[in-house]
């Protein structure tokens, strides 16, 4: 089981309430200087192929009840990916009226990447990280 | 109409067509649209009530953060509504360094659009073009501000930080490259017999429309409505700087991808002018500001998605009474009433990206029902809801019904 995350991981990228910055860095990588693709790393369109739940943005009132439900929907084991301060600490809408708190009291994260935006470089270093963090467990 | 709304096609919140959780309803009569309604809410985080919590010198970093591919949009038009409301004037070369960033931005937004465009028409290739020709744009923003998104580069009364002239030849050389990229990308998209018969008289939005709907920016002038806030009301150096107003008059996708990819060449020319300015003139690329008095200002800024409206009253404090915002999509979006109705399900999703939305800008007022969040309020309802709400005053009141 174990073994399957570590070759090509399937990721459903969910936006909740993004800045669309961390967004389009995600895009960035799948882009030719980046191409995660090479390492079979793909965006998929249903939470239900999905091996990793990229997160971005605060979660609002909207929003998380139905970022609670992707996250029923996706085939267990899942990681969760809290990608950007906002998901991580909710940087300046820590503050705000609309938002439920960081990512991490809604879903189980198992990694954080933090900046505001991460560079697409970042968001790679950290996958290759969970990725290790596997292996080593698998020994 | 209202028995052809008889099937529909939901859209979203997540949907693999969308960076952004929004929702649309697609109601559908064979394979023809009839009708569309757009749920938006999802990205709402409350950002009027926070800039009111922030001083000046923090507001500009948090209207940054409404967007982050028209990341310098906001601050742009936040710093410029500040500087109408206390009359301060910038230094030229902070004029310049202001029109720079704002124009490299320009340049990125409309390559992501015209990217997104070639994914969503089918066309791979283009996307992953324009994504790697859009590159050079973010290594320069690294380069001169240190973050390739959020750059930072406002502040009241100037610019955050300098272009150190040493930058400028590489700066110059990463644009040449860029611009004979959009060339080729240009000349194989206006040749291209498929991409033409898939946005050629597809979602036409005619010069009434925009007027009707109140569109701004490269939409409303690939309708042939020729408003721009740099030539209508020039400021920072947009009055010093030669450029021309790009416009179409179809009004068609095919329009509008050709209005963005000719303003891309406009910013170049820009830029170049910018570039040569920095390089030969040297002076200070701020002012010290030290009270904001007590007053109201408006500040406006082309952004890529057109006109960004920023109002702020302040007291004597240091912090604005009332910040109002209101971001180009929030016209541009509700477009798609028009342009969608009577398309083919297969060209909708083209005519809804074809608009750039961006909704993280839009959001700005929320309805939050606690009892039951699920729950979507349609017009009808709303209208429901008021009748039922007169019904049960004339009861208590007495009042025949």
């Amino acid at each position: 089981m174990v073994n399957a995350f570590t070759q090509s991981l399937f990721v459903f990228h969910a936006a909740c309430s993004p800045c669309n910055n961390c967004d389009i860095e995600i895009l960035d990588m799948l882009a030719p200087r980046h191409d995660v693709e090479r390492f079979g790393i793909q965006l998929v369109g249903s939470p239900r192929h999905a091996d990793v739940l990229l997160v971005s943005g605060a979660v609002n009132k909207k929003v998380v009840h139905r970022i609670k439900r992707l996250y029923e929907q996706t085939a267990k084991p899942c990681f969760v990916i809290a990608v950007g301060g906002c998901a991580c600490s909710e940087i300046l809408f820590r503050d705000s009226y609309n938002t439920c708190g960081p990512l991490d009291t809604i879903l189980p994260v198992d990694m954080y990447i933090p900046g505001c935006p991460p560079k697409p470089e970042a968001m790679i270093a950290g996958i290759v990280k969970l990725m290790e963090k596997l292996k080593g467990k698998k020994k | 109409m209202e028995n052809k709304k008889n099937s529909f096609i939901p859209i979203g919140p997540y949907h693999p067509l969308q960076e952004e959780p929004e929702f649309f309803k697609l109601f559908v009569e064979g394979e023809r649209v009839t009708g569309i309604e757009i749920d938006i809410g999802y990205n709402h985080r409350g950002i009027e009530k926070l800039s009111e919590a922030k001083n000046f010198e923090q507001g500009v970093y948090a209207v940054e953060r409404i967007c982050g591919i028209c990341s310098t949009s906001h601050p742009f038009a936040y710093v410029n509504a500040i500087e109408n409301l206390a009359g301060i004037e910038i230094p030229e070369r902070a004029k310049y360094i202001r029109t720079f960033v704002g124009e490299l931005e320009r340049l990125h937004s409309h390559m992501l659009w015209l990217g997104l465009v070639g994914h969503f028409a089918g066309y791979n290739t283009l996307w992953m073009w324009t994504w790697k020709h859009r590159e050079p744009v973010l290594d320069i923003f690294e380069r001169i501000s240190g973050n390739r998104q959020h750059y930072s580069m406002m502040r009241i009364g100037g610019a955050r930080t300098d272009i150190d002239s040493n930058d400028i030849p590489w700066v110059l050389q990463q644009i040449d490259t860029l611009q004979s990229a959009l060339m080729m990308i240009f000349e194989t998209l206006a040749n291209d017999p498929v991409f033409a018969a898939r946005t050629k008289g597809v979602g036409i939005l005619t010069k009434q429309d925009i007027q009707d709907y109140g569109g701004v920016g490269p939409l409303a002038r690939a309708s042939g409505v020729a408003f721009d806030v740099r030539r209508n009301a020039p400021y920072a150096a947009y009055g010093l700087v030669d450029f021309d107003v790009i416009t179409a008059e179809t009004g068609d996708i095919f329009a509008k991808a050709v209005v963005r990819i000719r303003e891309m060449l406009e910013s170049i020319r820009m830029i170049r002018q910018c570039m040569e300015h920095l390089q030969s003139t040297a002076g200070p690329f701020f002012v010290n500001v030290k009270e904001i008095p007590p007053g109201e200002g408006i500040g406006r800024h082309e952004a890529p998605r057109g006109e960004c409206f920023h109002y702020i009253r302040t007291d004597k404090t240091n912090r604005p009474v009332r910040h109002k915002i209101r971001a180009p999509s929030f016209m541009n979006v509700a477009t798609n009433q028009k342009a969608v109705i009577g398309q083919y399900i297969s060209d909708a999703l083209l005519i809804l990206g074809a608009v750039d939305p961006c909704y993280c800008c839009t959001e700005r007022m929320i309805i939050v029902n606690k009892e039951s969040p699920d729950r979507i309020l349609t017009a009808n309802d709303l209208l429901k809801l008021s009748h039922e709400k007169t019904i049960r005053l004339r009861k208590e009141g007495g009042y025949p019904l």
